[in-house]
């Protein structure tokens, strides 16, 4: 990026509400069934029907809003946003106009050269989602599917505050990783549970003015959404050294070429004819509903970083891996009770929890260990009962079959052997089997020391006390 | 023939002292409406086998219900599961509805017996039954007028003895104008009080479902049946539902009555202005107060109304496109061309006058100018309406300013059609209960109705005024005669 021009990025993201049930009625959201399976008279728009909202929806836009610091609109009212598309049943979405449920809120991010940075929250507000058309190309039929429609959207636009498309990335972190707090959203971008759609336009440094505006659709993940907007800069930095204009347009992100195209050249004015929804009446928000939610509120991403930091005597970069999803911070802090090493917590679950939990599609809760167990096993390590290697081997075997720990140990003989009597023999037989070894040692080489210490633990199947035997052969070799 | 219809109470002592099973009763009813028919055509399709299966069921149940076996009759666009529901538009072809709507399932829990069909005006755009796509309804009283609209057949079907009662419903009148029109009872309720969940949607600010009856203790008992909290209406409104035949035999000395200057001006019949007029003299000799109100804002009624009603029209019939459901035209290469062509081709001419108006006035650029403005409007009129019932308990209007006038006399003139409703958009802007009764005929033996409005969720005042009115007087017994 040259230094004459700013990028000026704004983003709209898609939330996905994960309630169990439809916006305005009380289908099934979930994802992924046979198409038009889950609906009903209210979701197909038929004539006659009238919506309902859902509650828990509110309440889940409601703990989002609070989250991004928004005021939130004392009378919720909804609108019709009017256009026809076969996959919009009534052929309006509900939506929310003129008085989105929160607005003027801020996240803040992590910029590599900044610091810490706001970005603002310019509104977010409630709308139903559409249903999805699947097109038949050699039969030149196209399908409709509506098991979508209804389900509950939070639109969550920002400010034009994002200046690269690196902290368009992190603001997209960001914010994922705080729904992901709430638990309202599971923000799955492959599902389409968090969509996203990007404005981006160029100025030259210290304009007040913007530029002409881009806006890049189909941007289906973190990736897509950096790629497409460095692309973008690109293209418009260069168009504005030829002295060209860059053209108010809609494009899309082609992954396979790396390259955003032009969705439509010349962009027509759609009027929408909102109006206030007649179906549903307007509500004031109760108060008693405000505080339930704000009582509900968990701990944010930011907060319990801080507090990791001041709290455990954690470095900020240990804190960054262990507080990335709730449930991780929630398991870290669970084996911290139990057994307060907050460092050897910290880096067990740094190291061979997260291994594990790379094959798994989810998380820790897909491990299905029990904080109690880890915390045991990091006790018997860190007592010497137990070889840090046997530790390994009985996380291993706790993860396949959920037995206590203890009970592992005890059945495979795994405790670590710190008896000097028993080790004695061993230490003697392998003084006698490696001779070379011993020379070696007697010769100055410190290496040839750990080598014995490794025969000591192979013929003890690694129950042997390492630091122990290194010390009985040291002494016996150089009597 | 025996007017065996002029009440539910009649009709129950014939049903007791024939003994017939119900199905035989709904096959004989049936069998009396085709002869009707051809005369009158209130039903846009009347399916004798379905009617009679809906008899034998309930003999097959225990008798009871406050509408046991009571004959009545659908408007066409309240849905019934499985039923042909079509608003008389050629978009709706073939639509038969997954579900009931919540006042039919009210009706079916209180043992009545179903007649759907009734015509109306092409999704209750009329004030006359002339658009339906099906042809118009011609009035029971005579057959070259009008039955009103845009329950036209609902109240033609009512006044000429094919059934008891009927369902309407009324987005500015559509349930007490033709009910004026034909002689017989129709009933507005409050805005909210019964359930729009299954009212195929005109304007869903405004329409509200009622009933049409013969006779104001009918009108009661329809009533206290459909009305009351529906958890699938947003708007439906959660307070207790009076009994409402425990109004009836009341009496009214005591009451004020209002009389609003703006409704008895320039523009009304003579015939209409003479009979309201001797109606408030019965009114005063049964001990009413009638005092004159101010409704200052009420000129601006039908402007408004012609502002927010297709405004909402627009978007709500937004859905009929030829992609889900109804009519599709066959002659379309892409989905443009198959939107436009199965609208061109579904919609009838008012229709599209409507959609056109709404979709222009919510543009913007001009939602400002109109929609906006109209709803201030709609505002003022309330307010209007919060001052007159600081003063009185019930307001007397005509229902109509004129009696029913001749088929295709005003098709051509859409303002003066649309003046058929100024007297009754009101309550439906104000969302107040509203009913007209029988008062009078004109120089042509046509009916008069009189139109009373009372507070939001006082029905019981308006049965109360209406029953004492009807018992002084027999205009609800006079019958159009060209069936009984």
């Amino acid at each position: 990026m040259s230094d004459i021009y700013e990028t000026v990025i704004g983003l709209e993201v898609h939330v996905q509400l994960s309630t169990r049930t439809k916006a305005f009625c009380g289908c099934s959201t979930a994802f992924g069934a046979e198409a038009n399976t889950q609906v009903c008279p209210v979701c197909l728009g038929l004539p006659g029907v009238l919506p309902v909202y859902n509650k828990k929806a509110f309440e889940y836009a409601l703990k989002v809003a609070m989250a991004l610091e928004c005021d939130i609109q004392k009378t919720v009212k909804f609108d019709r946003k009017n256009y026809y598309y076969p996959d919009l049943p009534k052929n309006y979405q509900i939506s929310q106009y003129d008085m989105p449920l929160a607005y003027n809120g801020k996240i803040t991010i992590e910029d590599e050269e900044e610091g810490s940075i706001d970005i603002g929250i310019t509104r977010a507000h409630l709308e139903e989602d559409a249903g999805k058309l699947m097109h038949d190309e050699q039969q030149a039929f196209s399908y409709v599917d509506l098991n979508r429609t209804g389900t509950p959207l939070l639109e969550i636009v920002s400010e034009p505050d994002i200046r690269s498309p690196e902290q368009a990335y992190e603001y997209l972190k960001a914010l994922k990783q705080t729904i992901k707090y709430l638990d309202v959203s599971d923000c799955n971008m492959e599902e389409g549970s968090l969509r996203c759609d990007a404005n981006v336009s160029l100025r030259r440094k210290g304009s007040e003015k913007f530029g002409s505006k881009v806006e890049i659709k189909n941007l289906n993940s973190f990736k897509a959404v950096r790629d497409a907007l460095v692309f973008e800069q690109l293209r418009q930095e260069e168009a504005l050294e030829e002295q060209e204009k860059v053209i108010q347009q809609t494009r899309l992100w082609n992954e396979q070429k790396n390259v955003t195209e032009p969705m439509r050249t010349k962009e027509e004015a759609q009027d929408y004819r909102y109006f206030p929804d007649p179906d549903l009446v307007p509500f004031e928000v109760a108060p008693e509903v405000l505080e339930r939610v704000r009582q509900s509120m968990p701990e944010l991403p930011r907060r319990r970083k801080e507090r990791f930091v001041n709290q455990y005597r954690l470095s900020e970069k240990d804190v960054e891996v262990l507080t990335s999803e709730k449930p991780l911070a929630d398991f870290y802090e669970a084996v911290v009770s139990e057994y307060n090493d907050p460092q050897a917590v910290c880096n067990w679950v740094k190291g061979e929890i997260m291994m594990h939990i790379k094959d798994r599609p989810k998380g820790i809760e897909d491990l299905g260990l029990k904080p109690g167990h880890l915390a045991s096993i990091i006790e018997m390590s860190k007592k010497g009962k137990i070889s840090g290697l046997a530790a390994k081997e009985v996380l291993r075997e706790n993860l396949d079959s959920g037995k206590d720990p203890e009970m592992i140990v005890k059945e495979k003989g795994l405790e670590q052997v710190s008896d000097k009597g028993e080790l004695e023999s061993i230490v003697v037989k392998v003084i006698e089997q490696n001779e070379k070894s011993v020379n070696d040692y007697r010769g100055g080489k410190e290496n040839a020391l750990s080598y014995l210490v490794g025969q000591v633990m192979r013929q003890t199947k690694g129950k042997a006390n390492p630091k122990l035997a290194g010390e009985m052969l040291r002494k016996k070799i150089t009597g | 023939m025996q007017d065996i219809l002029s009440s539910f109470e009649h009709y129950h002592k014939w049903l007791r002292e024939h003994e017939e099973p119900v199905a035989e009763t709904a096959g004989f009813l049936t069998d009396r409406i085709r002869q009707i028919e051809p005369d009158i055509h209130a039903f846009i399709r009347l399916d004798k086998e379905r009617i009679v299966c809906r008899g034998r069921s309930l003999d097959e149940r225990s008798q009871g219900g406050a509408l046991w076996a009571v004959p009545v009759a659908i408007k066409d666009n309240i849905c019934i599961k499985g039923e042909l529901t079509t608003c008389a538009s050629h978009i709706l072809d073939g639509f038969r509805p997954p579900y009931n709507a919540t006042v039919i399932e009210k009706l079916l829990a209180e043992n009545a017996l179903l007649f759907p069909g009734a015509n109306m005006d092409e999704f209750a755009f009329g004030s006359s039954c002339e658009t339906s796509f099906y042809g118009p309804t011609r009035n029971p009283w005579d057959l070259s007028r009008i039955p009103g609209g845009s329950s036209g057949g609902s109240a033609a079907s009512v006044a000429s003895g094919e059934v008891a009662a009927a369902l309407g419903s009324d987005t500015g009148g559509s349930i007490r104008q033709p009910a004026a029109m034909c002689g017989v009872v129709g009933f507005k309720p409050t805005y909210g009080r019964v359930s729009r969940y299954g009212l195929i949607a005109f304007a869903s600010s405004l329409d509200q479902i009622g009933p049409i009856t013969r006779n104001i203790s009918d009108c009661a008992r329809m009533l206290e049946v459909i009305s009351g909290y529906d958890a699938n209406d947003s708007t439906s409104v959660d307070s207790p539902v009076p009994k409402y035949t425990e109004s009836l035999g009341k009496q009214i000395k005591g009451m004020t009555i209002g009389l609003p200057e703006e409704y008895m001006g320039e523009g009304i019949d003579e015939d209409v202005r003479r009979s309201v007029t001797e109606s408030v003299d019965v009114l005063k000799r049964l001990g009413a107060k009638i005092i004159d109100i101010s409704l200052p804002h009420t000129k601006y009624a039908v402007s408004c109304y012609y502002i927010i009603a297709p405004a909402e029209a627009s978007s709500n019939l937004a859905r009929f496109d030829g992609v889900h459901y109804g009519y599709r035209s066959p002659k379309s290469d892409d989905l443009i061309d198959m939107y436009v062509n199965s609208r061109s081709e579904g919609f009838g001419k008012e229709a599209k006058r409507r959609i056109l108006l709404g979709t222009y006035s919510l543009s913007s650029g001009y939602y400002d100018a109109y929609y906006l403005k109209a709803q201030k409007v709609r505002t003022k009129l309330s307010q209007d309406f919060d001052r007159a019932f600081s003063e009185c308990d019930c307001i007397v209007t005509p229902t109509a300013p004129n009696t029913a006038f001749k088929i295709g006399e005003r098709m051509d003139d859409p303002l003066m059609m649309y003046l058929s409703d100024v007297f009754t958009i009101p309550a439906n802007l104000a969302g107040l209960p509203a009913v007209s009764v029988p008062c009078g005929q004109d120089r042509n033996g046509m009916p008069v109705g009189l139109q009373l409005m009372a507070r939001p969720f006082d029905e019981e005042a308006l049965i109360k005024v209406a029953h004492a009115f009807e018992s002084e007087t027999a205009y609800h017994k006079m019958f159009s005669g060209g069936c009984g």
